[in-house]
């Protein structure tokens, strides 16, 4: 409550809040992009790339203002694309090893520049190592403000080309024949990936910034099959994490990139595990029942098929020793008292079992259905 | 130029002398290709004969290193909006959140241009043809819940949406039910019966002569083509079948194949 | 040099050997990403067994971390097979979230021990002469040398002892299943080896430095080799080279040693891959100038064998054709025409070309392929 309160009134807590939101949608909307496109580990390897982009700004520039930084990191991790997709074109090397190799020699790169940066004056240079984990705290009006500018650009190009990246996303080809040029397209789209990650950078730090790319698309995914709503929920569930994480690790002061970053992950376990129709819990109560369903079927089959050989009464008892034999005893046993709550079956004085005549009705029917075919999907 | 030799009009596909290399290993030599108005037209050959790379040279999808398309005697760029595609269906990702409708409507976009998002007259297009393909009540399905031959009847109707001239279809039939299949087959020959022309890349030697009116027997270089009755012979056959036999069993099969031309 | 340079050098030699020998197993089965995350969550691993141990000189750190490695390989697994993210994906979501609690509790640690976020990922191979390994008050040199040095030889000792079972079930994984050889133990022996060597690495070269040597220096032999043995050795060497280059680049620079050593990768790694001597850049471009020449030269046989004989001939083997057919700018075409003729393949009748007895064989070889 304490914290809830102070959004309203503290300065700082209010910029926080706002910053890590804006991140938030921003990363989570066009990131959605990057999950669709199996693009999850390039933003890692772009998000630690864009370490030297930030050191080398500074350094050149001596500003430490947050469009300069951003624009380093853009470059650097624009760059280290590049370099991933020409070296997996140009040689046998495929793209995973072009990944990790970039993202650490450039990762390598700039700890050099920085040690270039920590033999300069004191003044100015304090800040650039939070670049590593992010500093919520350390976020200024200025950098709220940078974020939301450079954010806005990039969502505002995401809904004004939606049905070209979206068709570019499903099939490109197809969209290459419709004469969209796609080779533009996807460089455009990347380059939204790239403002996806350097909006967080400060915030997050390069080391974690990717899983706030994934994180939201991959949870928003598991709720809807609609890309639009997709897209949406990921801007909520990014700006979510980013709130709630920020606040909470001001207030435990702990390290804001993780901390933003857990936030996110629990979003997506709880959806990949209860999103309605795609959670797994979901999908291993329906296996579940399908399973029994199945077991109760192949039983009922198992007594009409007892009974068909006893010839004239249909409804004499069984002995079933034979079915506990082929079925094991406790799936015949369970099925036999769910058979028999429902009056599909009866216990005989013997011990022995058979179907009531309501029972050999349901296996007539069951059996017709599996005979008749194209019936299923 | 040669346009008009062989009908009246021009033809729907021209090809000439179409070659191809991915990194200077051919994959197409010289090959021609005419196509007429109006004809359902089959591209056979073994597999790694080039009929899918001959499918996306003449979509402009690869450069050739020689040769040239027309569509109607026309450069491909011109007649773009004249030219539908129906890709492989495993090409895509069908676990991408996106219904049945959504993407017949995709077919639509190259008429929209930039930024315009499709409306409602888009959408009734693409309902329409998803009756047409007999998937109307699948409109809102998701696309991964659609089993393989209603994915392959979604893609038909995103290029019926495209209301163009030629089409081309690269396996329209690969890994599809048995209704499907005869869906696909009563469209093509609806589609014919409107004028325009299918070009598709087929795998079933059996259906061949029942499905299609030409065929086109590739391997690296055109074998033949023409009507399926004059074209479709078991000496042709050999000639493109062969080839691939020669490349595994050594050369006296190759040979043999020579002399016996 | 000073001992404490020799020792510096002769740690990141060895682990830069260590490395690289998993690492050209994660480059063949196109796992490269995995060391990234590895080299991440093993942190977790270490911070785990400290709470239990609360000594940061114990071994058992080391067993905690290749644990948690290999918890890291069964999350992302078991996430991606749930079948509702990517593989891709899986990996991006689940590093991040091991390493993020890695951090958090280091930081609620802060101030007892000398443990920190930072030094794990920029490593201070600096410090490592200085953590000496003395039993009995006799020094026997640094303990991050000792380490390594076990840590090579076990990654020696596997690779020679599950070769054949590696290679296999690298290049055929269904095969090795046939014949016996799980892929799956082959698949956590391999990462059970990438955790141990990313956990004892990173101590002393920081965790994205590893990720540099483990991928880097295979990558570069991959592009000089197709033999796996001796792409083994390429990469330790290159591995080792690039190790000592980068020591002596951050001794120029006065920069961070781990960083310095990565770069030195990322420019062996260029280096290789412009001038290797069958794939590289440069090699491959003179070579696709020659092929330009001779697939030309055999486009205009094939091109006249095709339309020999044809009433189409007079129109289609006029030499100014060609230029408009095969889209060759006129001085190219004429080369092309001059070479094919200087060969005896061709002659110019009536400006016609037309095939000789040797150029209609060679056209029928070209198109036979």
């Amino acid at each position: 409550m304490d914290v809830l309160g102070g959004l309203f009134v503290d300065h700082t807590l209010r910029t926080v809040a706002l910053g890590s939101a804006t991140l938030g949608i921003v990363s989570g909307a066009l990131g959605a992009f990057a999950v669709l496109r199996r693009q999850a580990l390039l933003g890692d390897a772009m998000s630690h790339a864009a370490l030297p982009g930030v050191a080398l700004a500074f350094l050149m520039t001596g500003s430490r203002a947050p469009l300069v930084l951003m624009l380093g990191a853009a470059i650097a991790g624009w760059l280290a694309a590049l370099a991933i997709i020409g070296v997996a074109r140009t040689s046998r090397i495929k793209t995973d090893s072009a990944m990790a190799l970039t993202l650490s020699v450039f990762f390598g790169a700039g700890l050099v520049v920085l040690t270039f940066i920590q033999r300069q004056p004191a003044a100015g240079k304090a800040g650039l190592d939070k670049f590593l984990f992010g500093q919520a705290a350390a976020m200024l009006e200025s950098d709220v403000i940078t974020m939301a500018a450079v954010g806005a650009l990039g969502l505002f190009a995401l809904l004004a080309l939606w049905k070209e990246f979206k068709l570019l996303s499903f099939d490109p080809d197809f969209a290459a024949t419709l004469g969209m040029p796609t080779r533009r397209l996807d460089i455009l789209l990347t380059g939204l990936l790239v403002i996806a990650i350097v909006v967080g950078l400060k915030t997050v730090g390069v080391v974690l910034m990717s899983a706030m790319v994934v994180a939201p698309g991959a949870a928003a995914r598991q709720w809807t099959n609609h890309l639009g709503v997709m897209v949406t929920l990921a801007a909520l569930f990014g700006a979510a994490a980013g709130v709630l994480g920020a606040l909470l690790s001001t207030t435990a002061e702990t390290s804001t990139g993780p901390t933003i970053v857990l936030v996110a992950t629990g979003l997506v376990v709880v959806s990949l595990l209860f999103a309605p129709a795609r959670g797994v819990v979901w999908a291993r109560i329906r296996a579940w029942r399908s399973r029994r369903m199945l077991a109760l079927e192949a039983v009922i089959a198992d007594l009409a098929s007892l009974a068909a050989q006893h010839g004239s009464n249909a409804t004499h008892p069984h002995d079933i020793g034979a079915l506990n034999a082929v079925r094991g005893r406790a799936v015949v046993e369970r099925a036999l008292s769910e058979l028999a709550a429902d009056g599909l079956a009866r216990q005989h004085d013997t011990g022995g079992w058979s179907l009531t005549p309501r029972g050999l009705a349901e296996a007539d029917r069951l059996a017709r259905s599996r005979r008749a075919p194209g019936v299923a999907r | 130029m040669r346009i008009g030799l062989r009908t009246g009009g021009a033809l729907a596909i021209q090809a000439t002398d179409l070659t191809l290399a991915y990194q200077q290993r051919p994959v197409l030599w010289d090959v021609d290709l005419e196509v007429p108005q109006g004809v359902l037209m089959a591209i056979v050959g073994p597999n790694g004969a080039g009929k899918t790379t001959l499918l996306r040279a003449v979509l402009g999808l690869l450069q050739p290193a020689a040769g040239e398309v027309l569509i109607f005697g026309q450069p491909y760029a011109s007649q773009r909006r004249r030219v539908a595609y129906v890709p492989q269906r495993g090409s895509v990702d069908w676990d991408f959140p996106t219904t049945a409708l959504d993407i017949v409507t995709m077919g639509t976009y190259g008429g929209l241009g930039w930024v315009r998002r499709p409306g409602s007259s888009e959408r009734a297009r693409a309902a329409a043809a998803l009756t047409e393909v007999g998937m109307e009540c699948y409109a809102d399905r998701q696309i991964s819940q659609l089993s393989g031959g209603q994915q392959q009847r979604i893609f038909l109707a995103r290029a019926l949406v495209q209301d163009a001239d030629v089409y081309l279809m690269d396996e329209p039939f690969q890994g599809v039910d048995a209704t499907t299949e005869r869906a696909i087959v009563e469209l093509l020959r609806a589609l014919r019966a409107d004028g325009k022309t299918v070009v598709a890349v087929h795998h079933d030697l059996q259906t061949v002569t029942e499905y299609f009116d030409e065929v086109t027997l590739l391997n690296v270089r055109r074998i033949a083509g023409g009507p399926v009755e004059r074209v479709f012979t078991e000496e042709n056959l050999r000639h493109t079948y062969g080839g691939r036999v020669a490349g595994i069993g050594g050369r006296a099969m190759g040979n043999d194949l020579e002399s016996a031309s | 040099m000073t001992s404490a340079q020799i020792d510096v050098l002769l740690v990141a030699v060895v682990v830069a050997a260590a490395c690289a020998i998993p690492g050209t197993f994660l480059v063949l089965r196109r796992m490269a990403m995995m060391s990234d995350a590895i080299s991440h969550t093993v942190l977790l691993g270490i911070v785990l067994a400290f709470f239990v141990v609360s000594d940061l000189g114990s071994p058992i750190l080391i067993a905690g971390a290749a644990l948690v490695g290999l918890l890291t390989v069964v999350l992302v697994e078991a996430v991606s097979r749930t079948g509702l993210v990517r593989e891709d994906a899986a990996i991006g979501l689940v590093f991040p979230a091991l390493f993020s609690i890695a951090v958090i509790l280091i930081s609620s640690l802060a101030g007892d021990v000398h443990l920190d976020s930072d030094a794990v990922l920029l490593g201070e191979i600096a410090f490592a002469p200085f953590n000496r390994f003395a039993p009995f008050s006799v020094d026997l040199g640094p303990i991050a040398l000792w380490v390594m040095g076990a840590i090579l030889l076990i990654n020696l000792a596997c690779t020679a002892l599950f070769f054949k079972e590696l290679k296999l079930a690298t290049f055929d994984p269904a095969l090795a299943a046939a014949l016996g050889f799980s892929p799956a133990i082959v698949h956590y022996g391999l990462m059970s080896l990438v955790s141990i060597t990313a956990v004892g690495a990173f101590d002393a070269v920081g965790s994205i430095l590893v990720v540099a040597l483990m991928i880097g220096p295979p990558a570069a032999a991959y592009l000089l080799t197709d033999r796996l043995p001796r792409m083994l050795g390429l990469s330790v060497a290159i591995g080792a080279a690039s190790a000592v280059a980068g020591y002596w680049l951050a001794r120029v620079l006065d920069a961070n040693i781990a960083g310095s050593m990565a770069t030195a990768v990322g420019i062996a790694f260029i280096l290789v891959l412009l001038l290797a001597p069958q794939r590289g850049l440069v090699a491959t471009a003179r070579r696709q100038r020659r092929q330009r020449w001779t697939f030309a030269r055999q486009m205009l046989l094939i091109h006249l064998a095709t339309h020999e004989g044809t009433p189409a001939e007079t129109d289609e083997s006029r030499p100014d054709h060609m230029q408009r057919h095969m889209r060759w700018p006129p001085a190219f075409a004429n080369r092309v025409v001059r070479t094919a003729t200087e060969r005896g393949l061709i002659v110019l009748e009536n400006d016609q070309l037309r095939l000789t007895a040797q150029g209609r064989h060679e056209a029928r070889a070209a198109a036979v392929r």
